[in-house]
């Protein structure tokens, strides 16, 4: 019998694109503290398990895990890390409670990609040593021809992938925490250089930094401590191969069986109507239209309409990336999938300001993993 | 080898084979660097040790001096109370005789990695080195002192102490 789960807490820090004045390990003490204090609990005694979501090579230092526990309350307790999205990361701490064995379960994740000097060598060495790497370059010409594939598929323009670019941005604006709001136009889209055509540099997302902390209970804890806890409805996660040889790369395979998973799981069948905002991938412009079909929002061919109808704008009848999504906030790297889910808790608690979207009440986040990788992850949730 | 199995099939290969390029070959040389932003707590740690002073924080509630200083403590979650400067005596809680290099070569003259307690600091202490001492003298329990080096060399990194030599109460 599945017992139902909670987000009872969030803390974070500003994001920022550079963060000089903290260490990596005062950045996630800040998280963490708000977020335990958010939660009204301390970490010393109520929380039963921690989890946090790093990757070694982005951290730069092998076992990472072993510099996690004293930053978020977790020294001589029940602990783990997990080299994955921070949806990932929840989708863990969900499964935790659901065992019984855990009432309250702390998810970490951060981005210090200010002080990654050599991010884009750090993504070509995730590339196969065998057959790829010998090719060189730069490992973004995958989303250039990931990019290329989809339009080519679907017959979506590059027009339509600028104005995903030109609504996140403008989002952003109201965000005091994105990185990159600003007012542009499709036009600046377009004539923004080639970068691995068809992409264009401001068809892409910038990194930023950011720590972020998030705190799970069970239904009886949730109730007992939290006025406006936040219900995890649905789960789902999934990885395609990794080979490019043989992906699929008009369609994002990964994210339609990671959103069917959770659909089933919430009792969704229609997202369209029933979802009352998404926040999802758009590490590039064209990855929101792309994983917009994949989740079915529309069908494949009909995301790049949907947009330019203003069906995704914060008015719309299905706002995306109200928080302005990466091409907004900044790509945070493991903490971006809690960056979206961040943006759905302080909506469905009505605490979202300025970029409030009315009568908020079930919401949608998703991520990808980046270049390379064909993983991604979907959550439901819902004030109900 | 065995009874049934005279010889394994297939060909053994060898470290020339690799060397000269005779099997499919492929090299990479992962270029990772890094920035790490020190933030408060490592910041002025850093800045006590260009200036020749050990600098670290107070908690109040379980009363510990945290080295190398930082912004919160990590058994009580919270932000620490005070800086507090320590003097540049200790005693060495536990140690080793490293006789092998990072690069697994042997040293004929051991180093000798130590954890010394700083005095006045409730027991918590530096990693660092033991200098000016007969490994066969090392003792748990040893008082030493800092060996700094000249002002105008330190860099604000934990090596600006070369090592910690054995030293007597009452002398300099």
């Amino acid at each position: 019998m599945q017992s139902r789960v909670a987000i009872i807490g969030i803390g974070y820090t500003p994001f920022r694109v550079v963060t000089p004045d903290v260490s990596f390990k005062e950045m996630m003490f800040e998280a963490a503290f708000k977020a335990y204090e958010d939660a009204g609990i301390c970490p010393r005694h109520d929380i039963d398990s921690f989890i946090n979501c790093a990757e070694d090579f982005t951290e730069g230092r092998s076992i990472f895990d072993i510099h996690v526990p004293d930053n978020i309350g977790a020294v001589l307790r029940s602990i783990h890390t997990i080299c994955h999205d921070g949806i990932v990361g929840l989708i863990g701490g969900y499964m935790l409670i659901q065992t019984g064995q855990f009432n309250i379960v702390a998810i970490e994740s951060h981005s210090k990609l200010s002080n990654m000097l050599t991010q884009n060598y750090l993504t070509a060495h995730a590339m196969d040593p065998v057959f790829n790497k010998p090719l060189g370059q730069h490992p973004g010409y995958i989303a250039g021809m990931e990019m290329n594939r989809y339009l080519h598929e679907t017959g979506t323009t590059k027009e339509h992938c600028a104005l995903v670019s030109v609504k996140n941005k403008r989002n952003a604006i109201d965000n005091h925490l994105a990185s990159y709001g600003d007012r542009i136009t499709t036009e600046d889209v377009l004539n923004s250089e080639t970068t691995f055509y068809p992409l264009s540099r401001l068809d892409a997302s910038s990194p930023t930094d950011g720590g972020i902390v998030m705190v799970l209970a069970s239904e009886e804890k949730a109730r007992a401590l939290s006025k406006k806890p936040v219900w995890i409805r649905g789960v789902g996660w999934c990885s395609d191969t990794p080979t490019l040889e043989s992906r699929s790369w008009s369609e994002a395979t990964y994210a339609r069986i990671a959103a069917e998973m959770a659909y089933r799981m919430a009792g969704i069948k229609y997202p369209k109507k029933e979802l009352d905002l998404a926040e999802i991938d758009d590490t590039f412009s064209y990855k929101e239209l792309q994983h917009m079909e994949a989740l079915k929002f529309c069908r494949k061919g009909e995301a790049g309409a949907m947009v330019e109808e203003g069906v995704t704008e914060r008015e719309g009848e299905l706002p995306i990336n109200v928080s302005g999504g990466s091409l907004g906030v900044g790509w945070m790297s493991e903490a971006t999938g809690l960056q979206r889910v961040l943006e759905i808790v302080l909506q469905l608690r009505g605490e979202a300001g300025k970029r409030q979207v009315p009568n908020a009440k079930v919401g949608l986040a998703q991520s990808w993993r980046g270049v390379p990788t064909t993983s991604g992850a979907v959550i439901i949730l819902s004030s109900e | 080898m065995s009874e049934k199995i005279k010889e394994w099939p297939g060909v053994a290969l060898k470290d020339a084979d690799i060397k000269e390029k005779k099997v499919l070959f492929t090299e990479w040389r992962p270029n990772l660097k890094y920035a790490w932003d020190t933030g408060v707590g490592y910041g002025r740690y850093f800045e006590g040790l260009r200036n020749g002073r050990i600098v670290g924080t107070r908690c109040n509630k379980c009363h510990r001096v945290l080295l190398p200083a930082r912004a919160f403590c990590e058994w009580c979650f919270r932000t620490v109370d005070e800086w507090v400067y320590l003097k540049d005596t200790g005693t060495v809680n536990t140690f080793s005789i490293a006789y092998t290099g990072t690069q697994a070569e042997r040293l004929k003259e051991p180093r000798i990695p130590a954890l010394i307690e700083i005095d006045g600091s409730n027991g918590v202490g530096i990693m660092h080195l033991l200098g000016e001492v007969d490994p066969k003298n090392v003792k748990n329990g040893m008082r030493v002192k800092a060996v700094w080096k000249p002002k105008e060399q330190r860099q604000g990194a934990i090596t600006d102490i070369k090592y910690w030599k054995p030293f007597e109460e009452g002398t300099r």
